[in-house]
């Protein structure tokens, strides 16, 4: 598939994402301009107390995107996600090059013609809008040039907080490991930012021509309505609140499991029921979803109950299923959610031989295999082999041990290691649809080392009282998404490269 | 109190000033009469154009009085003091981004005038410094030649119509024939509007060619004042030397 043919089976939505993204560049650039200017006027009159402001926006400048946006997340007012976070975030990246250029400017500005300009009777502020903002305004005006194409590189990041624009794509390609979907997103981003450059060096050219030509009224006058005009459609989108109690947020984290799951979501409550749907899908890791969730951003998501027992609510480790799933529910039930029923799968740590051996030697647990393991070769990746819950405590509970140290392998090279013979036993994941594409045999863990992650729908409770209907559809999903249909799923879109909204259409056909 | 003449229009009493550590003016007295166009001639550094400063406000004096138009400088309002002065600046100071039209008409629009007021007068003082509006207005400063610039200058000294009028070296960066032009320029409109003017200078020939009394500034005083014949009949050691240039081309031409 090229790029070409993505957008075109794509054309409503990649229009979509571009005019968010040129919105999302925009109001924050406006905001930029109506708050830089001033910062900077303030720290070029009075350098000692501007210093420190300077300071500020240049440390600001420094801290990572990704970083910022969650700093800010959890913040009143400004977090939470979608695009008003994304313009906070962008506002602040913007700031420092507009405040910096005007100080710039002002500092360049003659010092006799501000000794003219008083002693032809000018009060400091006449001064300053009659002589030292003109003069300084094509310093300034590279400043906002400078601030809008930082701004377009940045908002692609404002994919991972579902504020949308063209880093959808680049977040969806990353997640699919798919090269056309991320130029998808790449490509107009890269194009737009040399447009804006393009575009606002001939309007630095024009400041300067008029200038120098003595029309500096006019020019003044012209820059101020249009700052003032983006940093009003700013300030008016900020503030509008839209009515969405019909709308249902879906959210999802990154990776391909997890927006098949989202998709699945959204397509079942878009088809089924009068909602209408938001989704929030790709929206980092557990850490930012159960924010989300919790501050009321997103409606629900797909979280696996191993993972919120020890990554979100700290419990000591627990193998049994029942266990961890009533724990995990009632700590949910005290912060207003509530967790559904399992969908059917686990997505755990899976030990994998292969097909043809685990038939001619009849291997399906784990126990199974401790005997030949003296004379087998494994591979595991880093994370694995580390983890406290990963091969040093497996080895100890079956009394596992190979005839030399498991090689360490990027976990997604393992399955085709494993297929080929390099080696004979892996861990790999549950879900992954490579385990059919190789015929591997995953071994039940008949002891339950490893702590049960059966993914649930986790659902904010309000939202389910709302809406009965909504409760009833996401009950009846209920134990419906077995393993074997996870796995498929999740190989037609990764080996497949296929569209997650189609295989997730032609799974719920199937789902009568 | 009566007073049976009326006030000069500037008096400097003992005037001291310090800039930095250094101090300029030690103990500085002049009197300037309305309608007289007052010349200071010093070397570089000997404060001429910090007189015109305290004049308009832009320095205060560390000690003394200076008192403009019969009242304490110190008690205008510095903005309503500026926009009664005209001031034409050593670099001329026009505005780059201004066009002609508007840098002429500044000081009015900052006193309020109605825009077609500014406008004829625009027109008028343009004229009167003969640089034809429909010619010269819309057009950038940068256009112009030195000796128009400063043209533009004195017309927008001159613009709100103000009693005084205040020119530090205003004819100093033009070459020769230029300044000529506009020493005569200067005489024609001077003797139409009858401004009070302090103008600084480091030359002794345009103090002469101007001024109707001299003021000769050293060591933070004024040596001599009095009007030019005098001036050039003087035999006081600390003025010789500023003549000198002038007698040496005079001799010159004698002899050949």
């Amino acid at each position: 598939m090229t790029v070409l043919d993505f957008w075109r089976s794509h054309g409503a939505e990649a229009a979509a994402l571009l005019w968010q993204h040129l919105y999302l560049v925009a109001a924050s650039t406006g905001l930029a301009i109506a708050l830089g200017i001033p910062i900077g006027v303030f720290a070029a009159r009075r350098p000692r107390a501007g210093a420190p402001i300077v300071w500020l926006a240049n440390v600001a400048q420094t801290i990572p995107s990704l970083a910022m946006f969650g700093f800010l997340l959890p913040l009143p007012l400004v977090g939470g996600l979608g695009a008003r976070l994304a313009v906070t975030v962008l506002t602040l990246y913007a700031l420092l090059p507009i405040a910096r250029t005007t100080v710039a400017g002002l500092r360049s500005v003659d010092a006799a013609l501000i000794e003219a300009g008083t002693a032809l009777g000018m009060t400091a502020r006449q001064l300053l809008w009659q002589v030292e903002l003109p003069l300084a305004l094509p310093s300034i005006v590279a400043g906002i040039r400078v601030a809008t194409v930082i701004g377009v590189g940045t908002a692609t990041i404002a994919a991972a907080v579902g504020a949308g624009g063209l880093g959808e794509y680049i977040f969806r390609g990353l997640a699919m490991v798919e090269p056309t979907v991320i130029l998808a997103g790449a490509i107009p981003a890269a194009l737009l930012a040399l447009v804006l450059d393009g575009g606002l060096t001939l309007v630095e050219r024009a400041v300067r021509a008029a200038l120098s030509r003595g029309r500096a009224a006019r020019v003044g006058r012209l820059g101020l309505v249009l700052a003032l005009a983006a940093a009003g459609i700013a300030v008016v989108t900020a503030a509008v609140v839209r009515d969405d109690r019909q709308i249902v947020r879906v959210g999802s984290k990154n990776f391909t499991e997890q927006i098949i799951l989202g998709e699945l979501l959204a397509q079942l409550i878009e088809t089924r029921s009068s909602l209408s749907v938001d989704r929030r899908l790709n929206l980092g890791g557990t850490f930012i979803c159960d924010r989300a969730i919790r501050a009321g951003d997103i409606d629900l998501y797909v979280e696996y109950s191993g993972t919120a027992h020890s990554a979100i609510f700290h419990e000591p480790a627990n193998t049994d299923p029942r266990v961890v799933l009533d724990t995990v529910r009632r700590r949910y039930a005290e912060i207003g959610l509530t967790l559904l029923d399992p969908l059917g799968f686990e997505n755990t740590f899976a030990i994998l031989v292969r097909g043809d051996e685990a038939r001619r030697l009849e291997l399906t647990t784990i126990g199974d295999a401790v005997p030949y393991a003296s004379s087998w070769q494994a591979g595991f990746g880093y994370e694995f082999l580390e983890r406290a819950d990963g091969y040093p405590g497996l080895s100890r509970t079956y009394g596992l041990a190979f005839a030399t140290p498991p090689r360490a392998m990027d976990v997604s090279l393992v399955y085709r290691a494993l297929a080929e013979g390099q080696v004979d036993l892996v861990a790999g994941d549950a879900t992954s649809g490579l385990i059919e594409a190789y015929d591997l045999t995953m071994l039940a863990d008949d002891r339950r080392y490893f702590p049960p992650y059966d993914a649930a729908v986790v659902a904010r409770s309000a939202t389910l009282l709302a809406h009965p209907d909504l409760r009833d559809l996401l009950r009846r999903l209920a134990g419906r998404i077995t393993v074997g249909e996870m796995r498929r799923m999740n190989h037609a879109v990764d080996a497949g490269r296929r569209d997650p909204a189609r295989v997730v259409a032609e799974f719920l056909r199937t789902l009568a | 109190m009566t007073q049976d003449f009326p006030p000069s229009e500037i008096v400097l009493r003992d005037v001291h000033l310090t800039r930095g550590a250094t101090p300029v003016l030690r103990g500085l007295s002049l009197q300037v009469e309305r309608g007289e166009t007052l010349v200071l001639v010093g070397r570089s550094g000997a404060g001429k154009s910090s007189v015109l400063k305290l004049i308009n406000r832009l320095l205060n004096p560390d000690r003394g009085d200076v008192m403009v138009c019969g009242r304490s400088a110190a008690l205008w309002d510095p903005i309503v003091l500026r926009r009664q002065i005209g001031y034409v600046l050593q670099e001329v100071g026009l505005f780059p981004h201004l066009s002609v039209r508007d840098n002429v008409g500044i000081v009015p629009r900052l006193l309020g005038w109605a825009d077609d007021r500014v406008r004829a007068r625009v027109d008028e003082v343009l004229d009167l410094v003969e640089l034809p509006a429909q010619e010269y207005a819309a057009r950038p400063p940068h256009e112009l030649s030195g000796g128009q610039r400063q043209r533009v200058g004195v017309a927008r000294a001159l613009a709100a119509d103000p009693p005084l009028l205040l020119m530090d070296e205003p004819f100093g960066a033009l070459d020769p024939v230029t300044r000529s032009e506009l020493h005569t320029a200067f005489r024609r409109i001077q003797s139409r509007v009858r401004k009070t003017v302090v103008l600084v200078t480091h030359d002794m020939a345009e103090a002469l060619a101007l001024a109707s009394r001299v003021g000769v500034l050293a060591d933070g005083q004024i040596i001599v004042f009095d009007d030019p014949p005098a001036i050039l009949r003087t035999s006081d050691a600390r003025v010789r030397p500023l003549l000198a240039p002038l007698l040496e081309a005079g001799a010159a031409l004698r002899v050949t």
